[in-house]
């Protein structure tokens, strides 16, 4: 005994060095190539039932009871053209009447502000009205809006652009954020969208570019209180590194000034209290720039900050990160660099035409493929709203599958860090959050979850409890799920929140 | 004491049945038997939001202190609880960390001063990120430094490294198994029927993604109901009731319970203080409430653990100081370097480590706030080489160059 474990310690010492010494530690993002990996699963086409589960899977919510019934009756062909096109598809009446109580969705940035501060005065305790809509509301959206795949692809656009609910003033702009900034350009050009983004006051604040000035210049700060001056080169950065080039995009330091020096005087009038965006040229560098080997004349004004987003929106690493970026979201965390690099072509043949990249992901066989089959962990928002769906549950306050939601370990709107969650498959599955996900999986199905109500009789009609595992899974589980459950036997919503918590049901 | 070891040989093992017993288990069952395998423990603390350093290690030798903070200085030591609690002549506690008083005496509490990051970033959020990743100005890093603090260990304990907090932290992010823990009593699935069904259906499952981590999940689960059952602390310690003082309980009872832990860590915020920082005396307040909880916690960690004391070393971080001339509010702004402490039994207590660059004008970093003389990670590489025995340091904390360590572990 003692001997092992000294053993077992000096073993432990060894692989200490030798597991740090074996290469740079890895980080979230995956790069195709990098590790190559069996891409032969690529190359394997789905049967044509498993095709459609695969479009509810990957391009919608998760699949309610009666989904692939419908998908069958109607093509896929139609579907997916439908969902590419969202203006033709009726939204639910129901999440019509189920957001209209969510007043402050509709407020502008001025009328946030002074919804807080009546808040603030009332002395209101918890989380604001303001921010429970915006919570609320994208919950409901994914629950129940008809336009599936343009949710999953709002999600997708502003994890992209994120933006931190509770940085200061950011309170106030999430919400015409979301609304006016990403979902407008969902289907449009990259272009449109980046520069909308750049211009919103929320990026502007959040990366705080609204007090980055060219060098010479000493400016007050709103409270006068004391003199800033300078640079700041927060949004340069990330608008290189996140937004559009990537990582390995191909710039450097110097890049990042020189594009921060171009959108000094991008600000934002009265931010504290909710203000917009406006141009201040007092504030803006007039020297001449270099970005990426273009020169910038000197005296360009505004036009500077637009130039650069130009050059960003058309360049090969941009086309290439966002097809990356795509394409690790909706078929594999390590997807095949075939179907990436033939998406990248059609990001710069279209002029970053977003609606053409993706139907060149949906057309691709890669997408319809085994490699892409179940190949993604649900994230914590997708499990939750998944498990709302597949139980067909009525939800009258989304208030507590937020909770569930921030347990897991997604808070909606409160992703400190301007990366957004990552869509990687290890990054969502921990011990703590594996035990969460079935604890609520148990909660759901025993409607012990408030403000969502689960009617068990569909469950209970059922003479098998495998059939309860088919109606929530879309197919029979794995052997040793089904043993499981068959072991367990129980009452139908016992077998329903197994199946829930289910390995199976964390995938999509 | 004996009535832990026979809990643990009589359900922890049953639970488990003979012959399969884990080896992070089974050390800790015999625990007592070979006391070399006690493990050592590190536990950090965030104090999130810039704790204001200079009033909470008052230099109330600093002419240049008053000057700068007319209203809210803490006054010089003064023999009642109104003024500062003198350690050395120049330097004194905060009155609202008195219960800290006796631990320095004792050797048990050593501080560090004027240390901090060398970014000059006064953004919570980026600073936070930082220190947490331990890789000051790089933004992008995934992995923290109490992650790479961890040898990788064939057989290691699922609860080696353990967060009090609802999410796994930054800090402890990255490819050594990690739990976040909301609570010990939360960290389970009731129904044991269900519990067994999933762990049937995830132990044997195919998935590999699945199967590795659910293992890890359930083995984590047992232990926490091994500890939930034992006794909890004796009842002459009292833990404060707020989040942090129930965090450090939880984690004193991970490690009197001798389950294989190595680093834990927890957060508490609060202390961004632009207003109000104190009340109408300096030494009341939002300040002297947060630090009367941090040094009661402490406090009561340190009672609790005893003996056990001699492998646990406790070390609190915060993203960064806060300004040295107090603002027009009763308050201080963003500033740059800041304090921390050093509890456990292995510290050379009773000391102030680092160089104080002063308060006057020139000595300030940009004319406003303690500059930074030791950088953070001198700090936490000591702590982690000696700690955890991890030497690589310069893997745990990449680009930095190693300082001498400053000694604060014996």
């Amino acid at each position: 005994m003692v001997v092992a474990k000294a053993f077992g310690s000096v073993l432990g010492f060894f692989l200490c060095g030798a597991l740090l010494s074996a290469g740079p530690l890895k980080t979230g993002k995956l790069k195709p190539g990098a590790n190559p990996p069996n891409y032969a699963a690529f190359n394997r086409p789905l049967s044509e039932e498993d095709q459609l589960r695969h479009a509810l899977d990957r391009l919608t919510f998760g699949p309610r009871p009666g989904d692939l019934e419908r998908l069958d009756q109607m093509g896929l062909k139609r579907w997916l053209d439908e969902q590419l096109h969202p203006e033709k598809i009726a939204e639910n009446s129901l999440l019509i009447e189920k957001l209209s109580p969510l007043t402050s969705l509709n407020l502008a940035p001025p009328q946030t502000y002074a919804l807080y501060e009546s808040e603030k005065s009332a002395g209101q305790k918890g989380p604001n009205p303001a921010a429970r809509d915006l919570i609320d509301a994208k919950i409901l959206r994914a629950i129940y809006s008809n336009r599936q795949f343009a949710e999953l692809l709002d999600d997708f656009w502003f994890n992209h652009f994120n933006v931190f609910l509770n940085k200061g003033a950011d309170r106030y702009f999430l919400a015409v954020y979301e609304r006016d900034t990403i979902r407008p350009h969902l289907f449009g050009k990259f272009y449109d969208l980046l520069l909308a983004t750049a211009e919103s006051p929320a990026m502007l604040f959040y990366l705080d570019n609204w007090q980055s000035a060219g060098p010479d210049l000493a400016v007050r700060a709103p409270n006068n209180k004391r003199a800033r001056r300078g640079l700041n080169e927060n949004y340069g950065r990330e608008l290189l590194e996140l937004h559009t080039l990537g990582v390995n995009g191909g710039y450097m330091q110097k890049d990042v000034i020189e594009v921060a020096r171009c959108f000094t005087g991008w600000t934002i009038r009265q931010p504290g209290k909710g203000g917009e965006f406006f141009y201040s040229d007092r504030l803006h560098d007039k020297g001449a720039k270099v970005v990426l080997g273009h020169v910038i004349p000197a005296g360009g004004g505004m036009k500077d900050g637009l130039e650069v987003l130009e050059i960003l929106a058309h360049h090969p690493a941009t086309a290439h990160h966002i097809s990356l970026e795509l394409a690790q979201r909706f078929v594999a965390d390590d997807p095949p660099p075939s179907l990436v690099n033939r998406m990248s072509e059609t990001f710069l043949k279209s002029g970053g035409d977003l609606r053409k990249v993706l139907q060149t992901m949906l057309k691709s066989p890669e997408f319809w493929s085994e490699g892409a089959y179940q190949a993604k962990v649900k994230t914590p928002f997708e499990m939750v709203v998944s498990a709302v769906r597949a139980a067909n549950a009525n939800v009258d306050s989304a208030n507590a599958l937020a909770g569930q939601i921030q347990k897991l370990g997604e808070p909606l709107y409160r992703k400190i860090e301007p990366t957004g969650y990552s869509s990687a498959n290890t990054e969502w599955i921990n011990s703590a959050s594996l035990l969460d996900r079935m604890n609520f999986a148990l909660a759901l199905a025993q409607n012990r979850v408030k403000g969502v109500h689960v009617d068990t009789g569909s469950w209970e009609s059922q003479r098998d409890p495998l059939q309860v595992a088919r109606s929530i899974l879309g197919a029979l589980p794995g052997a040793q799920t089904e043993a499981a459950i068959e072991q367990q036997g129980g009452a139908p919503n016992m077998v329903a929140g197994l199946t829930l918590g289910s390995p199976e049901f964390q995938r999509r | 004491m004996p009535s832990r070891r026979v809990f643990l040989k009589n359900s922890a093992l049953a639970m488990f049945g003979i012959g399969v017993v884990p080896g992070w288990l089974s050390r800790a069952v015999y625990a007592q038997e070979t006391p070399g395998t006690r493990k050592k423990v590190l536990v950090a603390i965030f104090q999130r939001g810039a704790v204001d350093g200079l009033n909470v290690v008052i230099p109330h030798g600093e002419q240049a202190y008053y000057a700068l903070r007319p209203s809210i200085a803490i006054p010089r030591p003064n023999g009642s609880g109104t003024g500062a609690i003198d350690l050395d002549g120049y330097f004194g506690l905060h009155p609202a960390l008195a219960s800290l008083k006796p631990l320095w005496t004792a050797r048990q509490l050593a501080i560090v001063e004027a240390v901090g990051s060398p970014d000059p970033t006064r953004s919570h959020f980026d600073a936070q990120d930082y220190m947490e990743s331990g890789t000051p100005g790089i933004r992008t890093t995934s992995v923290g430094w109490l992650n790479r603090a961890l040898c990788a260990e064939p057989d290691a304990s699922p609860v080696r490294a353990v967060s009090l907090t609802p999410d796994l932290p930054l800090s402890l992010r990255g490819p050594n198994a990690a739990v976040a823990v909301g609570s010990i009593g939360d960290f389970q699935i009731r129904d044991t029927h269900a519990a067994s069904a999933f762990e049937a259906m995830y132990g044997s499952s195919p998935d590999r993604v699945m199967n590795g981590t659910a293992r890890e999940t359930f083995e984590a689960m047992r232990v926490m109901q091994s500890i939930e059952h034992m006794p909890d602390a004796p009842k002459d310690v009292s833990y404060p009731k707020g989040r942090l003082g129930q965090s450090l309980r939880q984690i004193a009872r991970m490690i009197k319970a001798d389950v294989g832990l190595e680093v834990a860590f927890t957060d508490v915020g609060g202390w961004d203080t632009h207003v109000n920082e104190t009340g109408p005396e300096p030494h009341t307040g939002q300040l002297a409430n947060l630090l009367r909880d941090l040094g009661d916690s402490l406090a009561a960690l340190s009672r609790d653990l005893g003996d056990r004391m001699e492998d646990v070393t406790v070390v609190t971080m915060s993203e960064f100081g806060r300004t040295a001339k107090e603002n027009g509010n009763r308050g201080t702004d963003h500033g740059h370097a800041n304090v921390m402490f050093v509890l456990g039994g292995n510290v050379r207590g009773r000391h102030i480590f680092g160089h104080w660059p002063g308060l006057e004008r020139e000595q300030l970093y940009e004319g406003r706030d303690l500059n930074v003389t030791t950088d953070f990670r001198t700090v936490l590489s000591e702590l982690v080489g000696k700690q955890t025995g991890n030497r690589e340091i310069a893997r745990v904390f990449p680009g930095f160059r190693p300082q001498p360590p400053l000694g604060i572990l014996v």
